[in-house]
C-alpha cells in the first residue's frame, strides 16, 4: 500500500473508514475501495468532503471511507434532498452521495429526478445490485425483465434504467460501470467529482448473498460476460499535465470546467459523449443485444449548476454574519411603517 | 330611527371567489383603519379559484376586538347563490346592501334594504372593459362609505395604501368607488343606526399585518438562509412573502448575489429534507407547510430529532385532509406535531397567539433550533396566518443570534481534538457539534439516527441506546425551562381559561364579557410545548380551569391533564370549537356559563 503523500499531504490510509460490516465479496465493498483510491489520488481534503446517503447496504458504505470527513446517513430514498440542502448551506463542500437501486429507483425516484432537474453540484453513485440487499433479496426496480430471484421467482416488470432516465432528463453527467472494473470506476468517480453539476454514476455491484446466482443479470459472472465498455476512460486532474500520445482520431478529450480532462480511448464504435441522443441509442442498442454498456455515456460541461442559477455567493451561506442577515434598524422601521 | 350605533358594527361582504372582491374588502378595511378605528378582518374563502362563494367579515369595535363576530350588522350581498342564507345572518335592525336584481319578496322585514343596481352601474359607468369585473366590487366600497359616513380622504388613503406598489391603479379604482359613493348620495337617505366616526388613541402605533407576513419577517430577522417549501394553503404566503422580502433585503448590491436560497421543492419530503441537510451543514434552515405536508415530513422529523439537527418547521394549520375544508382554520395538529414521527420523539413546539408573536417566535425559533439542535415547530393557523390583524409595531431584536454549541477549528485545537459529538459535557443534555467544512482532523463524524454512541460511532448496544434516549429527555427538559413561558393574566378569580394560538383573540373578548356580567376569569396562554411547570401551578390556584381550543377532541386539554398531578386533573374542563370558522367569543362564554351553572 502506498505511503506516498498526495496533494493534500495525506497518505492513502487517511482515506479509509471504519471496517465494513457488509458481506464478504459484496460489490459495494469494491466500490468503497475504488472510492478510497479515487479520493486519495484526487487529493480531496477530507474536511471539505460531505458523504451523503439514504438507506440500504449501499447507503452504509460512506462510513467505510474517509473516516475523518462528515457524513450523513439519512432516510430511505431521500439522500438527494439532504444533499441539496447541505450544498446550499455550504457550496465549498464536495457533495458525494451514495445510494442503492432501491433507494434511487423506487422510494427515491422522485428526489433522484428532481436533483437532476436542478443540476445540483454533486456526485451521485448508485450501487446497483438489482435487489434490496438490506431487506433480504426482494426485486428492485432495476432488476431486468425475466431475471430470476434466488428462490426462483421471475421478475415480470420492465426495469427502470437510472442512466436512461437521467439522459431523458438531460442530466449533465451520466456514466455506468461495474464494481469489478476498478480501471473504469476510479477515473469515472474522479470525473464525476470534478464535474460541476449532478453526476450520475450507476455502478453494477453484485449482491453476493441475494443476487449472484444463475438467472440473475446483476451477478458477477453475467456482468463479466456481458459488459461492453464504449471507451477506455482515463482522468487527468487539473493539477497534472496532459500527455497526448495517442494516434490522432483514436481519443476524445473532454475538458471539465476546473481544467481537468477526461480522455476517452475508442474501443469499438466511436461514441461522442457530448451527444445525448447517441447516448440513449447506445444504451437501447446494448439492451436489445443483451449487453451491459459501460463507460462515460454523456457529459455536458456547459450547463449551469443549481447554486449558479440560484445566484448564491461562493462563500457559504452558513457563514453570513448577523449584519448581513438582519435588516438594519432603519430598514426595519421603514419596513414596519409600510404596514400602517 | 333608533339610537345611533357608532364604530361598533360588523360588515359582511358575500361575494364570488375570484371576482376581485378581496381588493375591495382591503380598501374598505384600510380606509376605516385610517380613521383611527380598530378593525378586525376575516376572510372566509373556498378551495377554489373562481366561482364559489366567499365572505369577508370586517369587524369594527371601539375596544379593538379581534375575534370573529357571530352577528352581522351590515350585509353586502353580491352573490345571488348565497343571498337567502346570507340574509339570515343579519341581526334584527341591521342593514342590507344588495344587488337590485336580488328579490326581496318574502324576505325579512326587520332589516333595512338598500338595493343598488351594481351590475347596471358597472356597465354604464365603468369604461375600462378589461377591469370592469374587478372594479365593480369597488362600487360597493363607495356605497358602504356613503352609508357609514367614511370621509373621502380616508377612502383615498385606503386605495393608495392598497396599491402601494401599483400607483397607476389608484385613479381607476377611486373612480369606481366614486360611482358607488355618488349613487348613495343621490338615491338613499339613511334608515339604519350605524355610523363611523374618526377616533383618537385607539390605533396609534398600530399596523395591519398578516401572521404569515410577520413570520416571514421573523424568519428573515432570525437569519434564515435556506428555505425549502412546497405550495399549500394556508402556508404558501409565508414563503411567498419571504421571497419578496429576500429580493428586497437579501441581495448583495455589489454582486447581485442572493444571501438566501429559497427552493420550491418537489414535495414536502424533499422540502424538509433540504432544510435538514442545510441545518446539518450549519445554515439557518426552514420549511413551511400545513397538515398534509406535516404528514409527509413525519419520517424526516424523527431523523432530525435523533440526529440532532436544527431546523425550523412552520405548520400553518387548517382543517384535515386535502379533500375537505382545506381553506378553513383549525388548531388540530397540536398533538400530531408534538410527537411527529415514529418511535420516541417529542418536539419543541412554539405557539404564537398574535401576529407580533408570529414575528417574534419565528425569529427566535432559529435560536432554539440551534441551541437545542433539534427541529422546532412553529404552529400558526389559517386565521392567524392569512388574515390581517391590528398589532403594535414589531420590535427590533435586542439579542444577537444564538448559534448554539458549535465547535470551530480553533475550539478543536484548544481541545486537542478531544471531543465527542454526543457527549453531555455540560449536563444539560445539549452536546457540541461541528459543521462540515471545519478544517480539523477531529471535526468529522458520521451522522445517523438513533444507533450511535457518544463518539457518534455506530452501535446497536442496549446501554448506549438507552443512555442516548435519557440524554435526549434531559435536553428537552432543558429546553422546557427556556422556551417562552405561558403568559398569565390573573386577578384571583376562582375560575380561569387556558388557551393557545389564535384562540387568544376570542378569549380576550370573552373575559371582558364575563367580567362585565360579574364573572371575572383569569387567563393563562400557553406559548410552547413541552408544557411549563407554571401550568400546574396556575391550575392549583383555581377551582375550575377551562381549556379552550379549536379542535374536536381537546388536544391541549389532554396534554395538560397528562402533565398535572392527579389531584388537580379534576379541575380541568374543556371547551372546543371546530367548525372551520375562527372561534367567536360566544363560543367560550356560553359553554362556560352553562358548565358553571352545573355543580362540579
Ligand atoms: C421508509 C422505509 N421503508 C422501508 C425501509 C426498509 N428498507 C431498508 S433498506 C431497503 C432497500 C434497500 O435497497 P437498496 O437501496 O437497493 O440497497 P442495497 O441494500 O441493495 O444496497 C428497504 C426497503 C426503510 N428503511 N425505510
Ligand atoms: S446483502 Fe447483498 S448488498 Fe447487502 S452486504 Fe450482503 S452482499 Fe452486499
Ligand atoms: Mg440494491
Amino acid at each position: 500500500m502506498s505511503t506516498a503523500l498526495n496533494r493534500a499531504g495525506l497518505a492513502r490510509d487517511a482515506y479509509k473508514g471504519a471496517a465494513t460490516t457488509l458481506c464478504a465479496g459484496c460489490g459495494h465493498n469494491s466500490i468503497t475501495n475504488h472510492m478510497v483510491k479515487a479520493l486519495y489520488e484526487l487529493g480531496v481534503e477530507p474536511h471539505l468532503l460531505a458523504k451523503m446517503s439514504g438507506i440500504g447496504c449501499s447507503s452504509k458504505t460512506p462510513a467505510y471511507f474517509v473516516e475523518t470527513a462528515h457524513g450523513f446517513n439519512g432516510v430511505h430514498g431521500r439522500m438527494p434532498s439532504l444533499t441539496t440542502g447541505a450544498h446550499l448551506a455550504n457550496r465549498q463542500l464536495i457533495m458525494l452521495g451514495v445510494s442503492g437501486d432501491g433507494d434511487t429507483a423506487s422510494i427515491g425516484l422522485g428526489q433522484f429526478l428532481h436533483m437532476i432537474r436542478r443540476n445540483v453540484d454533486c456526485t451521485y453513485i448508485i450501487e446497483d445490485n438489482g435487489t434490496y440487499g438490506l431487506t433480504k433479496g426482494q426485486f428492485s426496480a432495476t432488476a431486468d425483465l425475466g431475471s430470476v430471484q434466488k428462490k426462483g421467482a421471475v421478475n415480470t416488470f420492465q426495469p427502470i434504467d437510472p442512466c436512461a432516465v437521467a439522459l431523458a432528463l438531460g442530466c449533465s453527467f451520466v456514466a455506468r460501470s461495474f464494481s469489478g472494473d476498478g480501471k473504469q470506476v476510479v477515473p469515472l468517480i474522479k470525473a464525476a467529482i470534478a464535474h460541476r453539476g449532478t453526476a450520475i454514476l450507476d455502478i453494477i455491484s453484485p449482491c453476493v448473498t441475494f443476487n449472484d446466482h444463475d438467472g440473475s443479470t446483476k451477478s458477477y459472472s453475467w456482468v463479466k460476460d456481458h459488459e461492453e465498455s464504449i471507451a477506455d476512460v482515463s482522468f487527468i486532474p487539473f493539477f497534472e499535465e496532459v500527455h497526448v500520445d495517442y494516434e490522432p482520431g483514436t481519443v476524445r478529450d473532454v475538458q471539465l470546467h476546473d481544467g481537468s480532462h477526461i480522455v476517452l480511448k475508442k474501443l469499438g464504435e466511436d461514441h461522442d459523449p457530448t451527444d445525448r441522443q447517441a447516448a440513449i441509442k447506445v444504451i437501447e442498442e446494448g439492451r436489445a443485444e443483451g449487453h451491459l454498456v459501460t463507460g462515460l455515456l454523456y457529459v455536458d460541461t456547459k450547463m449551469d449548476d443549481f447554486a449558479t442559477t440560484e445566484h448564491i455567493p461562493q462563500r457559504p451561506l452558513k457563514d453570513l454574519s448577523q449584519d448581513e442577515l438582519r435588516l438594519s434598524r432603519d430598514q426595519f422601521s421603514q419596513f414596519m411603517s409600510e404596514f400602517a | 330611527m333608533t339610537e345611533p350605533i357608532v364604530n361598533d358594527l360588523t360588515i359582511q361582504a358575500a361575494t364570488v371567489n375570484g371576482s376581485g372582491s378581496q381588493t375591495a374588502n382591503l380598501v374598505l378595511t384600510r380606509a376605516i383603519f385610517h380613521m383611527g378605528i380598530p378593525v378586525a378582518p376575516k376572510n372566509v374563502f373556498p378551495s377554489n379559484i373562481e366561482g364559489l362563494p366567499t365572505w369577508y367579515q370586517l369587524r369594527i369595535t371601539p375596544e379593538g376586538h379581534m375575534a370573529r363576530s357571530d352577528k352581522v350588522d351590515i350585509l353586502v350581498a353580491f352573490n345571488v347563490a348565497t343571498w337567502r342564507e346570507d340574509l339570515k345572518t343579519v341581526r334584527p335592525g341591521g342593514a342590507v346592501i344588495h344587488e337590485e336584481a336580488f328579490s326581496t319578496a318574502e324576505a325579512r322585514t326587520d332589516v333595512t334594504y338598500y338595493a343598488v343596481p351594481f351590475a347596471k352601474l358597472a356597465k354604464s359607468k365603468i369604461q375600462n372593459d378589461t377591469l370592469r369585473k374587478q372594479l365593480a366590487n369597488m362600487i360597493y366600497v363607495g356605497v358602504v362609505a356613503g352609508l357609514l359616513g367614511i370621509p373621502w380622504e380616508a377612502v383615498e388613503h385606503g386605495v393608495r395604501r392598497q396599491f402601494l406598489t401599483k400607483p397607476k391603479a389608484v385613479p381607476v379604482n377611486l373612480d369606481a368607488i366614486k360611482v358607488g359613493y355618488d349613487y348613495w348620495q343621490d338615491n338613499f337617505s339613511k334608515q339604519d343606526p350605524y355610523r363611523l366616526e374618526p377616533m383618537q388613541g385607539a390605533v396609534e402605533g398600530k399596523v395591519l399585518v398578516e401572521g404569515n407576513q410577520a413570520a416571514a419577517l421573523g424568519a428573515l430577522m432570525g437569519g434564515v438562509t435556506v428555505v425549502a417549501w412546497y405550495p399549500i394553503t394556508p402556508s404558501s404566503s409565508l414563503c411567498e412573502y419571504l421571497v419578496a422580502y429576500a429580493d428586497r433585503f437579501r441581495v448583495d448590491t455589489a454582486t447581485g448575489e442572493k444571501l438566501i436560497s429559497v427552493v420550491q421543492a418537489e414535495d414536502e419530503l424533499a422540502a424538509v429534507g433540504m432544510a435538514i441537510g442545510a441545518g446539518w451543514a450549519g445554515a439557518r434552515a426552514m420549511t413551511s407547510t400545513s397538515g398534509p405536508g406535516i404528514s409527509l415530513m413525519a419520517e424526516f422529523s424523527g431523523l432530525a430529532y435523533y440526529a440532532e439537527v436544527p431546523v425550523v418547521i412552520f405548520d400553518i394549520q387548517r382543517i384535515g385532509p386535502s379533500t375537505g375544508l382545506p381553506t378553513r382554520t383549525s388548531q388540530a395538529d397540536l398533538g400530531f406535531v408534538y410527537t411527529l414521527s415514529h418511535g420516541d420523539t417529542k418536539h419543541v413546539v412554539l405557539l404564537p397567539g398574535t401576529v407580533e408573536e408570529c414575528y417574534e417566535l419565528a425569529r427566535d425559533a432559529f435560536d432554539y433550533a440551534d441551541r437545542f439542535q433539534t427541529p422546532v415547530f412553529v404552529l400558526s393557523d389559517l386565521d392567524l396566518g392569512m388574515n390581517l390583524w391590528m398589532t403594535p409595531e414589531f420590535k427590533y431584536p435586542d439579542k444577537p443570534l444564538d448559534r448554539g454549541k458549535v465547535l470551530s477549528k480553533d475550539d478543536l485545537e484548544r481541545l486537542a481534538g478531544e471531543w465527542a459529538r454526543y457527549r453531555d459535557v455540560d449536563g444539560d443534555g445539549v452536546t457540541y457539534r461541528t459543521l462540515p467544512g471545519t478544517d480539523h482532523p477531529a471535526a468529522g463524524y458520521f451522522t445517523r439516527g438513533s444507533g450511535h454512541d457518544e463518539m457518534a460511532r455506530y452501535t446497536e448496544g442496549a446501554d448506549a441506546y438507552a443512555r442516548n434516549m435519557d440524554r435526549l429527555s434531559r435536553k428537552l427538559e432543558t429546553a422546557r425551562h427556556v422556551l417562552p413561558a405561558p403568559l398569565a393574566d390573573e386577578a384571583g378569580a376562582p375560575i380561569a381559561l387556558i388557551a393557545f394560538g389564535s384562540t387568544h383573540a376570542a378569549v380576550v373578548e370573552a373575559r371582558e364579557t364575563l367580567a362585565a356580567s360579574g364573572k371575572p376569569v383569569d387567563y393563562l396562554r400557553i406559548r410552547a410545548l413541552p408544557l411549563s411547570d407554571d401550568v400546574a401551578e396556575f391550575v392549583r390556584r383555581h377551582d375550575h380551569v377551562y381549556v379552550v381550543e379549536q379542535n374536536r377532541d381537546g388536544q391541549l386539554f389532554d396534554l395538560i391533564r397528562l402533565a398535572l398531578p392527579a389531584e388537580l386533573v379534576g379541575r380541568l374542563r374543556s371547551i372546543r370549537h371546530y367548525n372551520g370558522q375562527p372561534i367567536p367569543a360566544v363560543a367560550i362564554t356560553e359553554p362556560l356559563m352553562q358548565l358553571e351553572a352545573v355543580p362540579a
